[in-house]
């Protein structure tokens, strides 16, 4: 993994004091609620319902062992011992004192990690393909560019007081596992006619109130231009996005406003200035940062040891965590390991103990070269793992309640905090996800029902990303009631597409309910080997739509859109 | 005379700002951009420092013919959230090679110094609950910086 030389090591250093004297000022009574707002979001604090939360920045998804021991301590010393993993591939903790933050970031600066722009108008954390570098489908490994992007964006003097704010995504495959359709920015490493790699570039792309899936704005741009041509975009959007209205400032609302035509001619015209500038990028850059990216020292006779076949034959519930807990590896002889924070019981999706941080940071030294991904799915990956050393991984993630052989299936469930934290809900998350689990906790009955992915958001702001799920689940509120609206058919992949609205939201005791209605007529339509998402695409949200609510049901068009 | 920061220490601020319409007194100047347009000549003919006043939406483009002339070239931060104004002050420095004062103005508060600096910034009308003396250590609170822009032209890759 990228480690910090003495610069980035001093900039975080400072980033920890420049905070200690604005969080001493604001308590002080020197510096006022809103001037201190934007300076403690960007350095990931936020106020939720019940105390302020702080996220942590995981770039890319990327941990060491070291750093997954020092979340476990900051779990057990400053927080109620556990953390939550979010979509954003980040953790946050969720009972910080204000005070004790700029302590807490001192200690995440000894590891090399930090809070910074996990939060404000600013470009925020750039996320990836939890397989980047080990997947088997991949052009290059996009965490060079990433960490690329993570330096350029750090404290970015021009922009970090946007109209809103700007996240970048990065996918390297041909598979896209990173969602980038539906980023500001969504980059696609692509070859072109004469062999060279460079980026696809999309923008425009976002959930939230207003979802859209991101435009091409150029077909190839060399790899050297990178950052001249995000600044470009970066200026268009600093300069011309809207202020007036936080709901219409995100850059996607310019660029439909523009048009992608006009977008883009702006873009460039202000790319043609500083495309030659000093930003672009160095072969030397490219090669040092790539240098901490190269594969680790794979076994070369893993591939060898058998053993991982008769105990497979031997013992079902190793089977079963095989077959959906892991998979392929470009390297013969590994395999890419799912760890479950979609447990079954109590715990909330993605949330993780101190204890088991502890116990993947020590799997991960025993087994996968010290490292660690966070997926946007809120689980974690164990990306290098011998297939000789599968049987003893699993009993150790078995013990400690980490290999819930769930992945990727309806109970691999994705959710905000929601109500349960976030002052921004309409309506619970975690709890319904709790109530759609225990009524789909038979394994055999998931995997017969297959790839599904089911997201679940407290409010509009979609944080669980629900139009992009198979089926998406949004709290509403009404009246002050929790209610939720059900969208079928959404997807974050290539083709990626936003769910349809079935009908008129349903009450929250309902929610399970109605999944199960769903999962039926996925179960009577389906054709064999088809996907919930595919048979919903073949047969339309029709037949859904009548199951839930009634072929005789007279329609109502002003229901319809009650909450859309 | 109301204190100014410039170029990281605190002074008295010898231009005297006047609004659309005042009657001109003698000495340095900063006046409303539109003034300076519709009054350009006679502005130009009293023979002392000038300086203009805009809105941070103002194009930089607009102003390049005018840089020239001008001694204080004002920008206006309304929030201090909002963020155009630092485009206009590197675009004014990098693009247009403008080399006089560019002053905050408005809503300027210590905690956005630092970055005001990078993009060009090298005068300070700092809203007047704040802390002058004090402010003065947000110019150094880091030292390292990934980015070009107009304190630094070259990135920090290429410096390493
Ligand atoms: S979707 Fe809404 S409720 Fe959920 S975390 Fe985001 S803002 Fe909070």
């Amino acid at each position: 993994m990228y480690l910090y030389d003495q610069y980035d090591q001093t900039l975080v250093d400072q980033r920890v004091e420049q905070f200690r004297g604005q969080v001493a000022r604001y308590l002080a009574g020197e510096l006022a609620d809103d001037e201190f707002r934007p300076l403690r979001l960007m350095n990931g604090v936020y106020l939720q319902t019940h105390a302020y939360m702080l996220r942590i920045a995981v770039p890319y998804g990327l941990l060491s062992s070291a750093q997954l021991r020092m979340l476990a301590h900051i779990a057990r010393t400053w927080d109620k011992g556990y953390g939550h993993f979010t979509t954003r591939q980040n953790i946050q903790f969720n009972w910080p004192a204000l005070e004790d933050v700029p302590d807490i970031l001192a200690a995440l600066a000894s590891v090399q990690m930090h809070a910074i722009q996990t939060s404000g108008n600013c470009i925020r954390n750039v996320t990836t393909d939890h397989l980047a570098g080990v997947a088997a489908d991949e052009l290059e490994d996009t965490r060079v560019w990433c960490e690329i992007i993570r330096q350029w964006s750090t404290l970015h003097p021009e922009f970090s007081y946007l109209p809103r704010k700007f996240k970048i995504a990065v996918s390297g495959a041909q598979r896209d596992r990173a969602a980038a359709q539906v980023h500001d920015v969504g980059l696609y490493l692509v070859r072109n006619a004469a062999g060279e790699t460079g980026f696809q570039v999309l923008v425009g792309g976002g959930l939230g109130r207003t979802p859209i899936i991101g435009q091409t704005l150029r077909e190839f741009l060399p790899k050297q231009d990178l950052l001249s041509y995000l600044e470009a975009i970066l200026r268009v959007y600093n300069l011309e996005g809207r202020r007036d209205n936080l709901y219409k400032a995100r850059i996607k609302i310019l660029v439909k406003a523009l048009g992608i035509e006009e977008f883009a001619r702006r873009v460039e015209a202000e790319w043609v200035q500083i495309r030659d500038s000093a930003l672009t990028l160095t072969q030397a850059e490219i090669d040092r940062v790539a240098a901490c990216f190269v594969p680790p020292a794979y076994d070369t006779a893993a591939q060898q040891d058998h053993s991982w076949s008769e105990q497979r034959e031997a013992d079902a519930g190793f089977r079963r965590w095989l077959a959906r807990n892991t998979v392929e590896h470009k390297q013969p002889g590994y395999r890419a390991v799912f760890v479950s924070l979609k447990t079954f019981g109590a715990a909330a999706p993605g949330d993780i103990s101190a204890g088991q941080l502890d116990a993947v940071a020590d799997l991960a030294d025993r087994y996968s070269f010290g490292e660690v991904r966070s997926t946007h799915t809120q689980n974690l990956l164990l990306a290098d793992v011998r297939q000789g050393d599968l049987y003893a991984l699993w009993q150790v993630l078995d013990a400690v309640n980490l290999a819930t052989p769930n992945i990727g299936t309806l109970a691999d469930i994705v959710a905000c905090p929601g109500l349960d934290y976030c002052s921004l809900a309409n309506a619970s998350a975690i709890p319904v996800a709790k109530d759609i689990q225990a009524r789909f906790s038979d394994l055999d009955y998931l995997y017969d029902l297959g790839d599904l992915r089911l997201n679940i958001s407290g409010c509009m702001n979609s944080c669980a990303h629900q139009h992009v799920g198979h089926i998406g689940v949004l709290g509403v509120d009404k009246n002050g009631e929790e209610w939720y609206q059900i969208t079928v058919g959404g997807n974050s992949g290539n083709d990626a597409s936003l769910g349809e609205v079935i009908g008129p939201s349903v009450a929250r005791a309902d929610v399970a309910a109605t999944v199960e209605q769903l999962i039926a007529v996925y179960v009577e339509q389906r054709e064999p080997e088809e996907r919930f998402l595919d048979t919903v695409r073949r047969i339309g949200v029709r037949p859904f739509k009548e199951r839930v609510y009634g072929a005789a049901r007279p329609r109502n068009p002003s229901l319809e859109h009650a909450h859309a | 005379m109301p204190e100014l920061i410039k170029n990281g220490r605190l002074i008295a601020d010898r231009f005297i700002s006047v609004d659309a319409d005042a009657p001109l007194p003698d000495g340095p100047l900063i006046v409303p951009l539109a003034r300076w347009q519709a009054q350009r000549e006679a502005l130009l003919a009293r023979g002392q420092a000038l300086g203009v006043q805009v809105a941070n939406t103002t194009a930089a483009a607009e102003l390049a013919a005018d840089l020239p002339h001008l001694a204080v070239v004002a920008i206006e931060f309304p929030k201090f959230a909002d963020g155009r104004g630092y485009t206009l002050a590197r675009l004014l420095r990098e693009r247009f090679a403008y080399t006089g004062e560019i002053r905050a103005v408005g809503a300027v508060l210590r905690d956005q110094l630092f970055f005001m600096a990078r993009v060009g910034f090298d005068a300070f009308a700092l809203r007047e609950d704040q802390d002058a003396e004090a402010a003065l250590q947000a110019f150094s609170e880091f030292s390292v910086r990934y980015q070009p822009a107009a304190d630094e032209p070259l990135p920090l890759y290429r410096r390493r």
